[in-house]
């Protein structure tokens, strides 16, 4: 570690591994509720489970790219963070307000909750991922001004590098994007369609720019490989994301009110954004090809190589599955948009977190040269258990959706099945889903183990 | 083609590309706001369809049910409802919500169970006028058939 105040990434890193904990934990509760209907119903309603599912996925990305921010601006800027303590704060502020919304979903009723953050006086509650209150939204409005201001500040004082400019361009969008989540029209299609500017423009944009700087700030530390070289990359990469990424929001808008031109120009636009991701692929195996250095943590890379596939397969494969809207019409709000939001959080998000965690948190434990070679078998097992583990789910989950479009939506009305009939066929899917769910949960605890396997050489 | 493409030429097609994405979509985006209040007939929301989105939104229905084929997957589709459940006749549809809604959960073991909400009469005949007034956006033609 160059620089003592990257040291704060630390905790952020923590956290951020705890709430993937908490998600999978009510991910896989979700999926005994789709077998049993009964299974902690009155306690947990569906929609409960499921908006602490989604809402933790989101906190502990944002805290993962907050404690990644944290470690490479110092670096990057070749100085001190702006203020050390405001990262602190921040994070104990962040932590306090996500704790806290989570313990009102699981024990206030929804309204209740809804009645006692006073939502009348600003409504911005009950949309999909957007379920925090209004006050814990200005909460997070607040944190993440003040995290930019810290690392606006440290990058204007040191060195600006392409990859700290793409960084803080992608979360200066991140941040911009999220005030739409403050406007809730009274007509539900100009909603919808505002609400989009949140999800789709973090998802499919502006988080994919912060992707592409972290995974090549990992790979400039581990390969050695020229800056230039992997700038000329990363701009390839993130040119690609805006010029497909944008417009396909498109495919966002072909079925919920907006005017039919969304159908082409969602379809060509969107068709093109696997295209990024393929680059992030060769990108990855290219300069880990051509590195002049050797580093120890092998598995920091593995991550890197696995991130760049694995987001791939879920955001380019998994998505394009579905993007043309002719096909989509059959398709959309199936079991097969689920399939495709797993894989590509998974790979695209959740890895790069992973990332930057193996690569970081040795150092910051004080081993420049990663773990031990014990301790990194140990994390290697842990990354097959939960690649596979989530590529098991997005399978069922994607025959899942292939069996409720052949029954329920490819019929004429007169033959097709309701929608819990097709479900309840769909039963013995979703309990191989549930099993490799367990697959990904045993993987999040091995990567736990990890931490504290040692050497035996150096014990004895 | 990476030998061929410098770092300049890389940062001029991000700028490039990036801006005339930017350009594109915001003038999509204003035409698409402009058209929208048309497309959805905007004239017909009264105070209890606003009220109804309320009700919608307050008690997280989204969390479970997709509503024109967005929100959860556990629950049916809602956004024709009305014209599935109701045969599209107002009097019709809202006796059946009266009734759906005072039933919950039902008591079948382990079907997916929906929770009993409280609603008033009122709140469900705005929820009802929400639903309705949903069902005659103009979505291409889609559900593909009227299981949603």
């Amino acid at each position: 570690m160059k620089y003592s105040s990257q040291m704060v990434a630390k905790p952020y890193f923590i956290f951020a591994l705890m709430l993937l904990a908490g998600e999978i934990i009510f991910g896989l509760t979700m999926s005994i509720q789709y077998i049993y209907g009964d299974f902690v119903f009155p306690a947990i309603p569906f929609n409960v489970l499921r908006m602490v599912h989604v809402n933790l996925l989101i906190v502990l990305l944002l805290f993962g790219f907050m404690g990644s921010t944290y470690y490479l601006i110092p670096e990057e800027a070749e100085r001190e963070l702006w203020s050390p303590l405001l990262a602190k704060i921040t994070f104990w502020i962040f932590l306090i307000a996500g704790v806290a919304t989570i313990l009102g979903y699981l024990f206030v009723p929804y309204a209740e909750l809804a009645k006692l953050t006073m939502n009348d006086l600003w409504p911005t509650m009950g949309r999909e991922f957007l379920e925090q209150p209004t006050i814990t939204k200005i909460g997070i409005v607040v944190v993440v001004l003040s995290y930019l201001l810290n690392v606006t500040m440290t990058v204007i004082k040191g060195r600006k590098t392409t990859i700290s400019i793409i960084l803080l361009t992608g979360l200066f969008g991140l941040a911009f994007f999220f005030l739409f989540a403050f406007y809730v029209p009274d007509n539900l299609v100009m909603d919808k369609f505002f609400w989009w500017f949140v999800v789709h423009l973090w998802v499919e944009a502006t988080w994919e720019l912060i992707l592409g700087a972290l995974l090549a700030f990992v790979l400039v530390k581990l390969t050695g490989v020229d800056r230039e070289h992997i700038d000329k990359w990363l701009y390839l990469i993130i040119a690609m994301t805006l010029i497909a990424g944008l417009a396909g929001t498109g495919h966002h808008f072909f079925f919920m009110g907006a005017p039919g031109y969304w159908l082409w120009i969602g379809s060509i636009a969107s068709a093109a954004e696997p295209i990024p991701f393929f680059l992030m692929i060769l990108f990855a195996y290219n300069m880990i090809k051509n590195r002049r250095i050797q580093d120890d943590n092998k598995m920091a890379l593995t991550w890197a190589k696995g991130t760049a596939v694995v987001g791939f397969l879920g955001a380019g494969v998994w998505g394009f599955m579905h993007t043309l809207a002719p096909i989509n019409y059959y398709t959309h709000g199936t079991q097969l948009t689920a399939a495709h939001g797993h894989l590509s959080f998974f790979g695209a998000y959740v890895m790069i977190v992973f990332t930057m965690i193996s690569y970081a948190m040795p150092i910051l434990r004080g081993r420049p040269h990663g773990n031990c070679a014990k301790a990194q078998k140990v994390e290697l097992a842990s990354f097959w258990l939960m690649v596979i583990g989530m590529i098991g789910l997005t399978l069922a989950l994607t025959v899942a959706g292939v069996m409720q479009i052949e029954m329920q939506r490819m019929p004429d009305s007169a033959h097709a099945l309701a929608f819990m009939e097709a479900q309840a066929k769909i039963t013995p899917v979703y309990i191989v889903r549930s099993l490799f769910g367990v697959m990904t949960f045993l993987g999040l605890l091995t990567y736990f183990y990890s931490f504290f396997v040692k050497d035996d050489k150096k014990v004895a | 083609m990476s030998e061929r493409i410098t770092k300049d030429m890389a940062r001029n097609i991000y700028f490039g590309g990036g801006i005339f994405a930017i350009l594109i979509f915001v003038g999509l985006a204003f035409d698409s706001a402009h058209q929208i209040p048309k497309l959805s007939h905007s004239e017909n929301i009264t105070k209890s369809v606003v009220a109804g989105k309320k009700i919608w939104e307050n008690n997280d229905c989204v969390g479970c049910h997709t509503l024109l084929g967005e929100g959860a997957y556990y629950a049916p589709e809602l956004g024709n409802v009305f014209q599935r459940l109701g045969s599209s006749d107002e009097t019709t549809f809202k006796a059946y919500m009266q009734g759906w809604m005072a039933a919950q959960p039902l008591d079948t073991p382990d079907r997916r169970k929906m929770p009993q909400f409280h609603l008033t009469p009122e709140q469900v005949n705005d929820l009802a006028d929400f639903l309705i007034w949903t069902s005659k956006v103009n979505t291409q033609q889609w559900p593909p058939n009227i299981q949603g």
